[in-house]
């Protein structure tokens, strides 16, 4: 490259086109360096957030809708209800495929990959694969449709026909309809759940609500801490901020511990309010191990995200606002209105939308001091990821979540006029 | 339009030092008054007292003879035009203007004939639309100035308004600022570190060092014969001479220098025989080789030093007295020649252009701009 480069400069010295072609190739040639330095220095982080980030969220996104597993073990069997229109049983090879990957799978010990798909929406499919396993050992002598529905009469629906069906294609729905307490009927109508199931749906609106309580609350609570602090010499602010920022020091037990301590039925809180009177000593409160304890606790750990943004923009804001304000006839509250607030509203969507965001994933603080009707849906997702094992469902969850906080953000940065969010 | 006076108005704010000290100042109906001083001498404190957004710890302040102390600030009626004119960012202009005008409930066809007008007054009927952010700094600094103007107020307060612009649109707002005073009659209280301003705009200066008015006088009074010797050195030029006052005869005086030479001066300081004295003497008032005449000019040979080319004029260091370096101004066009360093001059002074003042010398709290 450069011996090229001196070889068209010998060619070509003298001549003033030419040279002024060397200076513009050397211009590129340098600013295409500084490119590959910019480069060279953010790649790290680029190569760490993909393998670290983008890649696991990609897996957890497929894994909402992918349905391979159950495919890949019953494949004899996929392959030959490709043909069949779902009308009656299938016909005697369909058994005998059956009877043979349940027979591989059952000494590649893969059964439980079957029963755990199966058993979402059939009742009663674990026993009736293994029992049906158990049996398979010897050939039938009527061929193997009619030894298996003498096994198990399920074999002899076609609904579960259709279920094995719909069960063995690539993708599937049923995690998302799940998720959204949804089902898909043997016919492929979909329709909700009943009732008494319908779990998911309820905890996505109260993790909403809960969510959007504790902005609020830490809005409420934090714009006049932030205004206060954005006054304050320099001295006397560092050392509020301590303050602010001290749930992020203490350890989250220590922190849980005193809550309990204070909100509990016998507890400091209750204690002080039968005291003083206003309830009775059999009217305690029940603030902890319910939705008021998480949102109690929710909003004392997020106070800072909303401080902390807010205090930023604040800080940036001159005092003469205000004095010119008032200077021109604003009465205090107009002035905070007119001059000040609209001048902070940056600082009030990028708190707002930090802590909402936050509070959408929350999951430890609401399961040690929400009790059962303070859950939100991260502790659901916990317990498909590590109790039942249902990282379909999991998934599914954690993507309507991803989404639904995503169009939040749409949505604030509509708000914003495009402008972006002033965070810290 | 308003009157303003501060009685005996002090302001302390750890309550030992006193930021501003017994003040008494009255500004006339209509007047344009100058706070000038250097940065820590309360003339700031006197502007936002005044304003309301600080309170005097004893003494009261009268607007109209009525005690404003604790009349709240948006009750005041005061105009104020802020060091970084604290336009409202998130407002167009019209909407800034229009602010003081909705939060008195006025109509708003009024509001819009106000605005249009004051919009017309500064010279920027078309920025209406604009927010402040898209204004260069001296057309921010006129919206300011229309803002605190659009409600009619009996009094504008501005502070340091100037500050952020350039020299050459400083001097040009400067005449603009004069020129809206002038023609719209309000009183106008203003407070600036700029000598130059204030020269050039006040009808009065009051000249402001720890807390006190030092000297209140009209601007061509505070240069000429300033009343001691913090005023010499803060404003403008001056050449000073300590030394030891022999004799006082009528407004005269003679004061002994410290090589044992004797000179005759002004006397204002009111030290009698045998106390200290500050002479100043300003650079343009020096004749560089006067003609012989009359007795009353004092006459000095000296060295010179230096010559430094101006444009206009020259400065010429001389050195006089034994070891003080004199600054002498003359206009190039009356200057025949020119010096060589070390060559013998002789410089002559009417002695009543030496003033005798006080012999603190080391008056000023900040750096004499």
């Amino acid at each position: 490259m450069r011996g090229s480069v001196a070889a068209s400069w010998l060619q070509t010295a003298g001549t003033d086109a030419s040279r002024k072609n060397l200076i513009l190739r050397q211009h590129r040639r340098s600013r295409r360096q500084a490119q590959l330095r910019a480069l060279a220095l953010v790649a790290p982080l680029c190569i760490f957030l993909a393998v670290m980030f983008a890649w696991p969220l990609a897996t957890m996104l497929t894994r909402a809708v992918s349905n391979d597993e159950f495919g890949a073990v019953l494949y004899r069997t996929s392959a030959s209800l490709a043909d069949w229109d779902g009308k009656e049983t299938p016909p005697e090879e369909t058994y005998a495929d059956l009877a043979a990957d349940l027979k591989q799978a059952g000494e590649e010990q893969k059964l439980g990959q079957v029963t755990s798909a199966l058993n979402f929406d059939w009742t009663g499919a674990r026993p009736l694969i293994m029992r049906t396993a158990r049996q398979l050992s010897s050939e039938p002598e009527n061929g193997w449709k009619e030894k298996l529905i003498e096994i198990a009469p399920d074999w002899g629906n076609p609904d579960l026909w259709a279920l094995i069906k719909r069960l063995s294609q690539p993708y599937t729905s049923r995690h998302f309809l799940a998720a959204l307490d949804l089902q898909q009927a043997a016919d492929g109508s979909i329709h909700g759940v009943d009732a008494n199931k319908a779990i998911y749906v309820t905890l996505f609106w109260r993790t909403l609500w809960v969510s959007a309580a504790v902005a609020g609350l830490c809005l409420l609570l934090g714009y006049p801490v932030a205004a206060l602090l954005a006054r304050l010499p320099l001295k006397t602010s560092n050392l509020l901020m301590m303050l602010v920022l001290l749930p992020f020091w203490t350890s989250l037990l220590v922190r849980t511990t005193s809550w309990i301590v204070l909100l509990q039925g016998n507890g400091v809180v209750n204690d002080l309010l039968v005291w003083l009177g206003i309830v009775g000593e059999g009217g305690r409160l029940s603030l902890i191990f319910n939705v008021t304890g998480t949102l109690i606790a929710m909003t004392h750990v997020l106070l800072p995200f909303m401080i902390l943004p807010l205090y930023s923009v604040m800080k940036a804001i001159p005092p003469s606002y205000v004095r010119a304000a008032l200077s021109l006839g604003a009465s205090p509250v107009t002035a905070f209105r007119r001059v000040y607030l609209p001048q902070t509203i940056p600082g009030v969507l990028a708190g707002t939308l930090l802590v909402f965001v936050l509070a959408v994933g929350y999951y430890i603080t609401p399961a040690l001091v929400g009790g059962q009707s303070g859950q939100l849906i991260s502790n659901v997702i916990a317990y498909h990821m590590q109790q039942s094992l249902n990282w379909g469902l999991a998934a599914a969850l954690g993507s309507i979540l991803l989404v639904g906080v995503l169009l939040v953000y749409w949505l604030f940065n509509r708000l914003t006029g495009g402008q972006g969010l002033r965070m810290g | 339009m308003a009157s303003v006076s501060f009685a005996n108005v002090s302001k302390t704010y750890d309550g030992k030092t006193s930021v501003v000290d017994n003040l008494n100042l009255d500004v006339k109906e209509g007047e344009f008054l100058s706070m000038l001083g250097p940065s820590g001498s309360g003339k700031t404190t006197c502007l936002m007292m005044l304003a309301g957004f600080e309170t005097a710890t004893s003494g009261e302040i009268y607007l109209d003879g009525r005690p404003i102390n604790r009349v709240a600030p948006q009750r005041r009626n005061i105009g104020m035009v802020f060091q970084n004119y604290a336009l409202f960012p998130h407002m167009t202009v019209a909407e800034n203007l229009a602010f003081p005008l909705q939060v008195r409930n006025i109509s708003k066809a009024d509001i819009a004939q106000k605005v249009n007008r004051a919009l017309e007054m500064v010279e920027l009927p078309h920025l209406g639309n604009r927010r402040p952010a898209q204004l260069s700094g001296g057309q921010q600094q006129r919206v300011a100035v229309a803002r605190a103007l659009v409600f009619d107020p009996k009094l504008v307060l501005m502070d340091e308004p100037l500050g952020a612009l350039d020299k050459q649109l400083r001097e040009q707002m400067q005449y603009e600022i004069k020129r809206i005073h002038e023609r719209l009659g309000v009183t106008i209280v203003y407070v600036t570190h700029d000598q130059a301003e204030a020269l050039t705009m006040s009808d009065t200066i009051a000249v402001f060092n720890f807390g006190k008015i030092q000297q209140l006088a009209k601007p061509a009074e505070v240069y000429e014969t300033p009343s001691n010797s913090f005023v010499a050195q803060f404003i403008g030029e001056n050449n000073m001479l300590p030394g030891t006052i022999v004799e006082r005869s009528g407004n005269l005086c003679k004061v002994m220098l410290a090589n044992g030479d004797t000179i005759a001066a002004l006397a204002v300081t009111d030290a009698q025989a045998g106390g200290a004295t500050q002479l100043s003497l300003r650079p343009e008032r020096i004749v560089v080789d006067p003609a012989p005449d009359g007795g009353d000019r004092t006459l000095v040979t000296g060295k010179i030093v230096d010559q430094i080319y101006v444009g206009d004029h020259s400065r010429i260091q001389v050195r006089v007295f034994g070891g003080h370096e004199f600054i002498v101004k003359v206009q190039n066009a009356s200057l025949r020649r020119t010096f060589s360093k070390g060559e013998a001059i002789t410089l002559g002074w009417h002695a009543t252009d030496c003033r005798a003042l006080d012999a603190a010398a080391g008056h000023s709290s900040g750096p004499v701009q």
